[in-house]
């Protein structure tokens, strides 16, 4: 175009070619692009997922993450630790105990201190109690992203149990800021292990009744039973972790592999796999899961050992300098903190790993080829918390 | 019903019309209340809404109103006149429907001899207004949704009209009123204590048909079309205020209509069985049967609409393709094995 | 894809929603008709966090271990009376000023940690929200009032060490 235009004709004539390319998008079947997200009832909060359709089929698939960043790894520079312990509740806020004990325990790793025995105990029957808090969550909602309306009532009928129980322990619900550098905040309650005993329970009757309304229906086997297969190599090559690696037929359970100071080893339980690498898989080895996790919590209770619940520290912290990684098997999955410490009453710097990234890393790959009702069920299946993606 | 006064052909009509639009709110709101807020709150160990009114009885009409104050919005580049029309066609079906049931002896609002193939009929306008609701929206969920709601409808259009022939086929007759008698009058086997309620020798046919009403109503576990959690509402998204009430009635009055045919199709509609009184035909009804019967109706419509709304809470949605081939490849061939069964009795006994 | 569902697993799903509606009916809701009725919270609840004046020291220990930075601390050197007579006179710091602004409150519970004196505690009051922002920031007075709520300390489970907090 020799002649020159005013900006206004210029602005006016790029804006008409816009609309014509949106309108010819919208009205052509082929090639259409959808955005579920950010604001959508399906996904488990400010995710975007940009899809090009060919009709009810994906061809390609974006995950867009980073609405909910907040930022952590920059907020940890300038905290204490536990300014940092309290922040860091908030980056998987279902089971929001097993988002402290990584980094505690990277601290004492560098401090070279360890929890007494009751305290490594109790830490594992909250992180359990988190674990049950966390899955009961995802058996609920598998229910509403099918359409199933009822199961999520039932799981968070019987997730309270399990929340009166933290806070009775912690004081608080959601955030429980329990854990320290040494050991933990305060002892349990008086009456703690007949109420929790009688929450497993009805743990226990909840996954009952959940594979009676809903694994074990018919409809719920058709939906989940050969949708989004996450092939082995293909689960180990993404990094996926959790039940989401172990529905695959990977035998990998940090809590058994790994050796840290907390009370797995004293107690007898097995790791779940299933070889399909389906969703069905997927939510088949969190339900059971989480009746495992009901056992451990069981038999934890029984052996109790009684004593200090905190190791000798100073009232003033300062964790010698140093670097520690420590990762262990939270809810969602692999979880692990690098501290860098510089002897200060803060760290140097945080760096966290955290499970649904690495997780949501594989959407692009599974979700080639699928129906556009079956987004929704690899999404639900693979289970993922914003925060946990964007901390 | 013999009148002391001769009421003049408008009255009629004028009770026929308030007759109908009774007919359907009443059922509407009843389900709406007893299924939708306290049953599903009790299988769900809650109560429901408890504050508007003595256990909640008035949340129906606070809903009501809350809805009638929103704005009335529509998208920029929605097809306007289409946009608005399209809940009223849905709503529309559902009185031409009710107009086809007999609520009583004499109570009826019109008494078609063909009133059987008038409802199935009428029943599928309301696939053309939920195709242009989705349409007209301009929004990507919602055409998906029309889509889905299209494929779907007239999918199970086939296996409601087939269940309901073995029907037609043992009463020998379209008419809603011949069936309601023919279930009263007849006899199982020489013994008429119960009459011949449909649901025992066409239990099939009832199965089929309760499915496919299912289906039709874009009930879980067939409510592709309103996904809700992938679709936000489906045809309906863009659809706030009055108009989004309109498809609300006209959901679950049709839930209370569909449960009336089905009622009177497979229960006896209206009629308990003629022997517990002696009569032997339809003139023999006594004149009370007129303020009794719709009772009656409305109890089996309860029961049905329980049925439909319990399987409706308690399972996950299917999956298009699969609804489409649960449609086609099952429950299509067993209609017809079942009207092939029934024909064959018919003849033979 | 199985085309003809085998039956059981449905009806068992019918059965369980049967089985709760048939459970709230008899035996009553898992829900709490608030705010008619009000489950109590268990002792540790953090609901809000009440001031003990006489015990604060003004050493701004809580307010600095704050993540939030949310506690807003002013006070004034005073010189109270000798302990025995014949001694010398003690410098106290008194408080004029102690906010916490409970919009930004993270409810952690840092500061009643780290007090030394005790001054600061924990109770499970949670009814105070207000419609305003501005009258979340509790003043000293009003903390001091959330001092009657304050419950003792629960006993401990079996096999905790005596002595400990």
């Amino acid at each position: 175009m020799t002649d020159l235009l005013t900006e206004r004709q210029q602005l006016s004539y790029i804006a008409a070619k816009a609309a014509d390319a949106r309108l010819n998008v919208e009205l052509e079947t082929e090639g259409m692009t959808l955005n579920i997200g950010p604001q959508h009832p399906a996904t488990h909060g400010t995710l975007r997922i940009i899809v090009r359709l060919d009709g009810e089929q994906v061809v390609w698939a974006e995950p867009s993450c980073g609405y909910m960043h907040r930022g952590y790894e920059k907020l940890s520079e300038v905290r204490t630790y536990p300014q940092v312990t309290t922040l860091v509740n908030r980056i998987d806020w279902l089971g929001s105990f097993a988002n402290e004990v990584p980094f505690i325990l990277a601290a004492e790793r560098l401090m070279e201190v360890e929890a007494p025995p009751r305290a490594q105990w109790i830490r594992t029957i909250l992180f359990e109690l988190s674990r049950i808090a966390n899955v009961t969550l995802f058996l609920g909602d598998l229910g509403v992203q099918l359409g199933a309306v009822t199961p999520v009532f039932f799981a968070f009928r019987d997730r309270e149990h399990v929340l009166n129980l933290i806070e009775s322990v912690t004081g608080g619900r959601f955030h429980p800021n329990f854990d320290r550098i040494g050991g933990l905040k305060d002892d349990l309650p008086k009456g703690f292990i007949d109420e929790c005993r009688l929450g497993m329970r009805k743990i226990r009757n909840f996954c009952d009744e959940i594979e009676d309304l809903l694994i074990g229906n018919e409809i719920f086997q058709a939906r989940t039973r050969g949708v989004g297969i996450i092939p082995r190599e293909v689960a180990l090559q993404y990094g996926l972790s959790g039940p989401n690696i172990r529905a695959s037929g990977v035998d990998w359970d940090l809590r058994r592999d790994q050796v840290l100071p907390m009370a797995w080893d004293k107690v007898d339980w097995r790791v779940w796999t299933h070889p399909d690498g389906d969703s069905f898989a997927r939510c088949w080895v969190r339900l059971q899961e989480t009746r495992e996790a009901t056992k451990i919590v069981d038999q934890l209770l029984d052996g109790l050992p009684s004593g200090p619940i905190m190791a000798k520290v100073p009232r003033i912290i300062k964790v010698p300098a140093g670097e520690a990684w420590v990762s262990t098997e939270n809810p969602l999955g692999e979880m692990g903190y690098y501290v860098v410490s510089k002897g200060d009453l803060g760290p140097f710097r945080v760096k966290i790993r955290s499970a649904s990234f690495n997780n949501i890393s594989v959407v692009p790959w599974v979700l080639r080829g699928v129906y556009v009702p079956d987004i929704i069920t690899i999404l639900a299946s693979l289970y993922f918390i914003l925060g946990d993606i964007d901390r | 019903m013999m009148l002391a006064v001769e009421i003049p052909y408008w009255g009629q009509s004028l009770f026929r019309v308030l007759g109908g639009i009774v007919a359907v709110l009443i059922p509407a709101g009843t389900i709406v209340y007893v299924f939708l807020f306290k049953m599903m709150s009790f299988m769900q160990s809650r109560l429901g809404p408890m504050e508007a009114g003595p256990y909640g009885s008035l949340q129906l009409v606070a809903e009501v109103g809350k809805w009638l104050q929103k704005e009335d919005t529509a998208p920029e580049r929605a097809d306007h006149s289409i946009f608005k029309l399209a809940p009223l066609i849905v709503l529309l079906s559902t009185f031409l429907l009710v107009a086809a049931v007999p609520f009583g002896p004499d109570a009826w609002i019109t008494n078609f001899q063909a009133g059987v193939f008038y409802a199935l009929a009428v029943s599928s306008i309301s696939v053309l207004g939920i195709l242009v609701a989705g349409w007209s929206s301009a929004n990507k969920y919602s055409l998906l949704g029309g889509l889905r709601a299209a494929g779907q409808l007239i999918a199970y259009e086939l296996p409601l009209v087939l269940a309901t022939l073995g029907v037609v086929i043992q009463a020998g007759s379209m008419n809603m009123q011949d069936i309601v008698v023919a279930q009263g009058t007849e006899s199982i086997f020489g013994w008429d204590g119960i009459g011949n309620p449909y649901v025992l020798t066409q239990f099939v046919g009832f199965l089929v048909f309760m499915i496919a009403v299912q289906a039709e109503l874009t009930q879980p576990p067939f409510d592709m079309p309103i996904a809700e959690s992938e679709l936000v509402s489906g045809y309906m998204t863009e659809y706030s205020g009055f108009r989004f009430l309109i498809f609300f009635i006209a959901e679950f009055a049709t839930v209370g209509v569909f449960s009336l045919i089905a009622s009177i199709l497979f229960l006896g509609g209206w009629s308990v069985p003629f022997s517990w009184f002696g009569w032997d035909s339809l003139d023999e009804v006594a004149d009370w049967m007129n303020l009794a019967g719709p009772l009656i109706l409305f109890t089996k419509m309860m029961v049905l609409s329980f049925l439909i709304m319990w399987v409706r809470f308690s399972f996950p949605r299917f999956r298009e393709d699969q609804l489409q081939r649960f449609a086609w490849k099952f429950l299509i061939p067993l209609a017809l094995a079942n009207i092939v069964i029934t024909a064959i009795f018919k003849v033979a006994m | 894809m199985a085309l003809t569902p085998k039956m059981p697993g449905l009806i068992k799903g019918l059965a369980v929603t049967l089985k709760t509606l048939g459970r709230t009916v008899t035996q009553g809701p898992e829900t709490v008709q608030y705010p008619h009725e009000k489950e109590t919270p268990p002792i540790r609840a953090r609901g809000v966090i009440a001031l003990r004046e006489d015990n604060c020291t003004v050493c701004m220990l809580c307010a600095r271990s704050c993540p939030d930075w949310c506690i807003y601390i002013e006070g004034h050197k005073t010189l109270a009376p000798p302990r025995r007579a014949g001694g010398k006179p003690r410098s106290v710091s008194l408080l004029d000023r102690f906010d916490i602004d409970y919009a930004l409150c993270m409810y952690c519970g840092i500061c009643v940690e780290v007090c030394p004196f005790d001054a600061l505690f924990w109770s499970p009051e949670y009814e105070y929200s207000e419609s305003r922002i501005a009258d979340l920031l509790h003043d000293k007075d009003k903390l001091g009032e959330w001092m009657e709520t304050v419950p003792e300390a629960p006993e401990l489970e079996a096999g905790a060490a005596k002595g400990k907090k």
